[in-house]
């Protein structure tokens, strides 16, 4: 259940000073915890946003959405060139259910306005802004690379979705960048998790690992925009069973083929666009292998619909359960997961990245 | 034997894959069931945590048909789900979940059942393993175990099959002992989970991390530097309609000998040589192996008497629906234990719980030795005081730790003051319930956060005398007043200037 919250104190100046917020900040959690001792200051983490100001609504939108993952403290920086000052509001918020001796975590946001002759020096804006000693979070859905750039000495965590790259070349390039400078958590490699789990599973059993060298034919289909993702899945697959890549080709239907080299054989790969996918992420995976079974994972009404047909052309199919999270489960899992550590991201995407 | 390949996939994921299941539950159409094991089983599956080939079993005496049985499941999950039910994810749980009516001793009803089973292998070409959920009246446990054994139900070729047994797991010594006989008499210990729900609570398996994860405890976390320990399980309720139940256990049997000496085990063990299951629960059973039962005088019982809680007036216990007038089950109990070894020697352990009293809360508060010189003034403030510890399992999940401070201003005086870390605000992912968490464990076969054999005997070892000394003495209780901190006369209890924390 996502907790509803309420706004409980507001503060707004305009042409201000970082000192000043931060010291607003204090004064309304201050003012907040007077009215109520169960109001307490949540502690996980601070997320910085930098946006567009015309979509702001948007992201501010998204964010409600997320729920219990809400950040500390969000800073957002709504750019536009009409900005000439550095104006702000901040707002503590609570949640608006809360029971007589439990403790209620305030939340803080500031939203500053921003223009573009503050996005390279934006580090000495939000620097004094973000808690300290909880991890920073810092999320740039409208591109604003360099305002990004500028704030990757105070952030741990660096949040993408790389699937908003139309070039997934690009993407990939780009995320290398970052990957050498922080961590990164790619919303596009979340959308691929419950696809991930379901193939590992698939294969558990201590009879049928062997089989995961001998997979022979994996074809992956995605949303149009969402090809990354596919690249991800193939190099996810590829980094963990030692596969040798190169780049795929696009052939006459516009799919991406190629062929990987095991030890025992070649895996043929096919990367191909769904367009009935109304969601980014995958649409679904086909994976063959050379003792003759076949498995295909769609995705279905309640989770994944699962097709098998095993060596004696015994075919099964069935539901694999699983709620839809989407797009604002997405992002909230990807504020979640800044708190954690995947170790097999970089892999997937280096290997991910010889696909291109 | 050789190695199986370890499977390159599972690496870096958060739900690791569990073999595909049948659960049965006996007892499907119960109270726990619809609280807490089917809301458990539908978040899973919302999740996506559950095996991806799963099929549920509900076995209760009441005649439904399949298509009934899914329908009050569904109800259940609307009803007490800690989230919103996804109606597409509650259809695949229940699309082929089946129903097998029938009373527990009747022999006729495990074929049936053994039949449901071996149709989902078939439809799944493989052997699902077998995990049988014990959501009974106690007295069936035996039975059923027996039953399972007599139809071959206790062994699945090719694939696991696992019993879990809810509380309690007998209501004496005896019983316990005669309970694990029978079921050990048809399963291996490795099969049996018998769960005791705190240890799936967060706080309680943080109290592992706590101290096992971190330097500067350890070395403070002795007789030299710890005073005492109090560990509370108060209730502000009453027994609402279970005086069918609870009469029959009380507050000791009820929370303390189970719930409440695991809280014990985890914060006195030592560090295991792993966090394998069978090497934390051989520490834990160390420390039951350690503490001798209590003496009289170490022991305090009462009844709640009527009273104002949250500003409503209560009835007293005798004055409950179902509760005879002569009643002589206490709904409050404390005691006094040691635990005798190099670690603990002499320091005093509190344990207290009741119902109907100030406060809901659950908690284990460690006081340290105070500072050996007062150089503050005290004057004009409490003073210094002993540093404590504080674990609360419920309703504020964390840690708190009460420090000494100066109070602002020209003086120099010092009062306490708190350090907390809260779940709530610390972390952003919620806390499965703790059955969600047990579920998933047991069917993967992880038995760390149930009970194991010798250790539900050695804690009914400790407990046990009471229960006989306090069945064996006439009535009536001694009353408290409803809404209050519990009895006059539990100070008694203390050592030396040892005082209660405030419930």
């Amino acid at each position: 259940m996502v907790p509803a919250a309420k706004t409980d104190a507001v503060w707004r100046a305009e042409d201000t000073t970082p000192t000043a917020i931060e010291a607003a900040l204090r004064a309304l959690m201050t003012e907040s915890r007077s009215r109520s001792q169960s109001y307490v200051p949540a502690r996980s983490l601070n997320l910085v946003c930098i946006v567009d100001e015309d979509y702001s609504g948007e992201v501010a939108n998204r964010l409600r959405g997320v729920g219990r993952f809400a950040a500390s403290r969000t800073v957002v920086c709504a750019v536009s060139p009409r900005h000439r000052t550095l104006d702000a509001v901040a707002t503590i918020a609570v949640p608006t259910d809360t029971e007589e001796g439990v403790h209620a975590p305030m939340r803080e946001t500031v939203v500053l306005d921003v223009g573009p002759q503050h996005l390279r020096q934006l580090a000495t804006i939000i620097d004094p802004l973000v808690i300290t000693d909880v991890p920073t979070v810092v999320w740039s859905p409208h591109g604003h690379s360099d305002a990004l750039d500028a704030l990757l000495g105070l952030a741990q965590v660096v949040l993408v979705d790389s699937v908003d790259e139309p070039e997934p070349a690009d993407a990939v390039a780009r995320l290398r960048e970052l990957m050498d400078r922080t961590y990164v958590v790619d919303l596009a490699w979340l959308r691929t998790t419950p696809w991930r789990e379901r193939i590992a599973a698939t294969f558990d059993p201590e009879k049928l690992r062997p089989d995961l060298r001998l997979i022979s034919n994996l074809v992956v289909r995605h949303h149009p925009d969402s090809a990354i993702a596919g690249l991800l899945f193939v190099g996810w697959l590829a980094s963990r069973l030692d596969w040798e890549l190169g780049p795929l080709r696009v052939d006459g239907a516009g799919a991406r083929t190629g062929r990987a080299h095991t030890r025992r054989q070649d895996v043929q790969l096919r990367l191909q666009a769904d367009r009935t996918m109304t969601v980014r992420g995958l649409a679904g995976v086909e994976i063959e292998t050379a003792s003759g079974r076949w498995l295909r994972l769609d995705r279905g009404a309640g989770g994944l619909r699962a097709r098998y047909r095993g060596p004696r052309q015994n075919d099964r199919e069935w539901t694999i359960m699983g709620a839809s999270r989407g797009e604002p489960g997405i992002l909230g899992e990807g504020i979640r997961q800044a708190l954690l550590r995947d170790a097999t991201y970089r892999p997937a995407l280096l290997r991910a990245s010889e696909l291109v | 034997m050789t190695e199986p390949l370890p499977n390159p996939l599972t690496e870096g994921l958060e739900r690791l894959p569990v073999h595909p299941t049948a659960l049965v539950i006996f007892g499907g159409t119960g109270d726990l069931a619809r609280r807490k094991l089917l809301p458990a089983l539908y978040n899973l599956a919302a999740d996506g945590a559950l095996p991806e080939r799963f099929h549920l079993i509900g076995v209760s005496r009441s005649e439904l048909p399949d298509e009934e049985f899914r329908t009050q499941a569904a109800a259940a999950v609307k009803e007490f789900s800690r989230r919103e039910a996804d109606p597409k994810v509650l259809d695949a749980l229940l699309a082929e979940a089946r129903y097998i009516s029938g009373s527990f001793d009747d022999e006729g009803m495990y074929p049936r059942l053994s039949e449901a089973l071996d149709g989902f292998d078939a439809a799944s070409g493989q052997q699902l393993n077998r995990a049988f959920y014990l959501s009974t009246a106690p007295e069936f446990f035996p039975v059923i175990v027996e039953a399972l054994g007599r139809h071959d139900l206790t062994a699945h070729d090719g694939a696991e099959v696992r019993v879990i047994i809810e509380k309690p797991f007998g209501t004496t010594l005896a019983e316990a002992q005669e309970l694990n006989r029978t079921v050990l008499s048809v399963l291996d210990e490795s099969q049996v989970f018998r769960i005791d729900h705190y240890l799936g609570k967060e706080t309680v398996q943080n109290m592992l991390a706590f101290r096992f994860a971190n330097g500067m405890f350890e070395p403070l976390w002795n007789r030299n530097y710890i005073r005492n320990v109090q560990i509370t399980a108060s209730e502000d309720i009453g027994i609402g309609s279970r005086a069918g139940y609870y009469d029959h256990a009380g507050a000791l049997r009820d929370l303390m000998q189970n719930h409440m000496m695991q809280l014990l085990t985890l914060l006195c063990m030592e560090p295991p040589v792993d966090f394998s299951a069978d090497e934390i629960r051989n520490e834990k059973v160390k420390v039951l192996h350690a503490i001798q039962p209590p003496e009289p005088d170490r022991t305090i019982r009462a009844q709640y008497a009527p009273g104002v809680v949250a500003g409503r007036e209560v009835p007293g216990y005798l004055g409950e629906n179902g509760v005879p007038e002569d009643s002589n089950t206490e709904t409050f109990a404390a005691v006094r234990l040691t635990v005798q070894n190099w670690r603990w020697a002499g320091v005093p352990f509190y344990l207290r719980t009741g119902k109907r009293l100030s406060r809901k809360v659950t908690e284990i508060a460690v006081t340290l030795r105070p500072v050996p010189h007062q150089a503050f003034n005290q004057e004009g403030s409490v003073g210094v005081q002993p540093n404590q510890l504080i674990f609360t399992v419920q309703p504020n999940e964390g840690v708190t730790l009460k420090l000494g401070a100066k109070i602002p201003g020209t003086r120099m005086r010092v009062r306490g003051v708190n350090m907390e870390f809260l779940y709530g605000t610390t972390f952003l992912s919620q806390s499965p319930e703790a059955y969600e968490k047990l579920i998933m464990d047991a069917m993967r076969g992880d038995a760390t956060l149930f009970t194991r054999n010798d250790e539900v005997e050695a804690q009914w070892r400790i407990m046990d005398p009471v229960v006989q000394r306090w069945e064996a003495a006439p009535g009536p209780l001694p009353q408290y007043e409803a809404g209050t901190a519990g009895p006059a006369g539990i100070e008694q209890l203390l050592a030396g200037d040892d005082k209660w924390r405030a419930i």
